[in-house]
């Protein structure tokens, strides 16, 4: 009866294996949105380079690789931020947070949920994105890991942060959960240089580390030799952040003990 | 004498300017099952949520299992269980997936033996390959309990297990409830609107008004010193302000 290692982390995990492997929409619902996005963005690459001058070809380039990694992030975040709000949808909260399971333990099963995600969305949009558009993913190299591994724990910070929002306001901040990483999307250098923001965004756009890493993969794409650099910034925001998110995660639990939200939040 | 299994001492709890629990003390004893009573608002819940770890006392002390909750919240949880009929396991999984979580998330080592049993003793076998949002409240309510047993608690909290059932289920739920007791000798904390329930249930009561214990005691000693004939009288003159004597100033 007593417990195993990482028996906490292997239930959550369970759960949303089953959810995802009973449910055919469900499973759906993971390819659509980054497959829609891609197609889009993949088409308006070939137009860009067939109508546009030749110097163009390599910058529009730069769109799919941002498409592609821009999902590593936006996966990761939902891993963590979906997973919860799915116990609240489901009335399933309290449950869990009745069990034994350490914060700790409920923050990683969630980010390993995330990272699950990544890894059956990824490999499919970048098989697409060489069949379709002869984009090669594999092109990066051995930069491939720490672009994935820097977007995976930014995303996972900003998961928590989502949470902690849900937590200390409810249901009224579902939407914002929802929309965090899009209100960060045009800080982060996506599709675009941090040099193209106006110069008060700028330290704004420099202190996510998705930015450096959206940087370091134009670098890489183009030859050059920074990528090494911008994904040590980035790694080192990454440490931040994550400890900032836990922090806060930390501190708005210890709130909704003390004023009872846990309880609303799990039956409202 | 062995020690109570789990002692409260002298409880708050504040809202703002509110006092939801206003030093609320009582004692668990191995085996015993203790009915929670009190109109709405009386603090039951916040009591309930309070040995959960899910609120935090403004003051006053939990101990379970001989220890504080509060610095050894998840190793005493890992010895309770909950269910209530204000939440629900995933509807989307079936009722053996959802099991079998909830087995991980307790740490049961041999869990598909334990699913299966437990499963077996609250005559949910056949419902296990049943999506659960599917199942009519009776059957619900018996997986609520069987995911409740499923870590052979030693103190088991129920909050309304009964509440919405027709009263066939409900007698049903309540004789599983009190032999599957009987059998493991699991402590029960149970809160319930409904009279009956109580008295067929529970060993001893503790009536709450307004974040204060006003009567604790066995049923038939609640009811002989209202000079009442059922509980449900106790219950309306209390819900209705009479009789308030706290239970310290007898």
């Amino acid at each position: 009866m007593n417990a195993f290692p990482f028996s906490a982390i292997t239930g959550i995990v369970l759960r949303y294996f089953y959810l995802y492997t009973r449910n055919g929409l469900r499973a759906f619902e993971l390819f659509f949105w980054p497959l829609n996005t891609l197609l889009v963005w993949g088409f308006l690459t070939r137009y860009l380079s067939q109508t546009g001058p030749g110097e163009v070809a390599l910058p529009v380039t730069f769109l799919l690789g941002g498409v592609l990694l821009w999902d590593v992030q936006f996966r990761a975040t939902q891993g963590v931020s979906v997973s919860f709000l799915e116990d609240v949808w489901t009335r399933n909260l309290l449950n869990v947070f009745v069990a034994p399971v350490r914060t700790w333990e409920l923050v990683a099963g969630f980010c390993a949920v995330g990272f699950l995600r990544v890894l059956i969305t990824v490999p499919v949009l970048s098989l697409m994105a060489f069949a379709a558009f002869q984009f090669n993913i594999l092109d990066f190299n051995f930069w491939l890991i720490p672009f994935f591994g820097n977007l995976l724990l930014f995303g996972w910070s900003m998961g928590m942060l989502a949470n902690a929002l849900v937590l200390r306001w409810g249901q009224a901040a579902e939407g914002l959960s929802w929309a965090l990483p899009f209100l960060l999307q045009p800080f982060t250098a996506v599709y675009y240089t941090v040099e193209t923001l106006p110069g008060f965004l700028q330290p704004v756009a420099l202190a996510l580390p998705s930015s450096h890493v959206f940087e370091a993969m134009r670098h890489a794409m183009a030859g050059e030799d920074r990528v090494g650099q911008g994904l040590g910034v980035a790694f080192g925001l990454n440490l931040l952040w994550l400890a900032t998110a836990g922090m806060v995660m930390h501190w708005v639990l210890g709130i909704a003990r003390e004023k009872g939200l846990l309880t609303k939040v799990a039956t409202q | 004498m062995p020690p109570p299994l789990l002692t409260v001492q002298n409880l708050v709890k504040d809202f703002g300017e509110f006092r939801a629990v206003d030093g609320v003390s009582f004692a668990l004893e191995r085996g015993e099952i203790l009915g929670l009573l009190g109109p709405n608002g009386a603090g039951k819940t916040t009591v309930m949520n309070m040995l959960l770890g899910l609120i935090s006392a403004s003051s006053g002390r939990i101990e379970i299992f001989g220890q504080s909750l509060e610095s050894h919240r998840i190793e005493i949880l890992r010895r309770m269980n909950f269910s209530s009929a204000y939440t629900s396991l995933p509807g989307n999984l079936l009722v053996r997936q959802n099991l079998a979580v909830f087995a991980m998330l307790y740490g049961i080592r041999d869990w598909r033996s334990r699913v299966r049993e437990t499963m077996e003793r609250f005559g949910v076998a056949a419902l296990a390959d049943r999506i659960t949002g599917h199942l009519s409240a009776g059957e619900a309510t018996r997986v609520n309990l069987c995911k409740a047993f499923l870590n052979r608690p030693e103190l088991l909290l129920l909050d309304e297990p009964t509440a919405s059932l027709d009263p066939d289920v409900v007698d049903k739920v309540r004789t599983l409830i009190r032999d599957t007791q009987r059998e493991s000798g699991t402590s029960i904390i149970y809160t319930s609107h409904n009279m009956q329930d109580i008295e067929l249930v529970c060993d001893r009561v503790l009536f709450l008004h307004r974040g204060r214990v006003i009567r604790m005691g066995t049923p038939d000693e609640i009811k002989a010193s209202f000079d009442s004939a059922s509980l449900e009288d106790v219950f309306i003159r209390i819900a209705r302000g009479g009789d308030l004597q706290i239970a310290g100033d007898q």
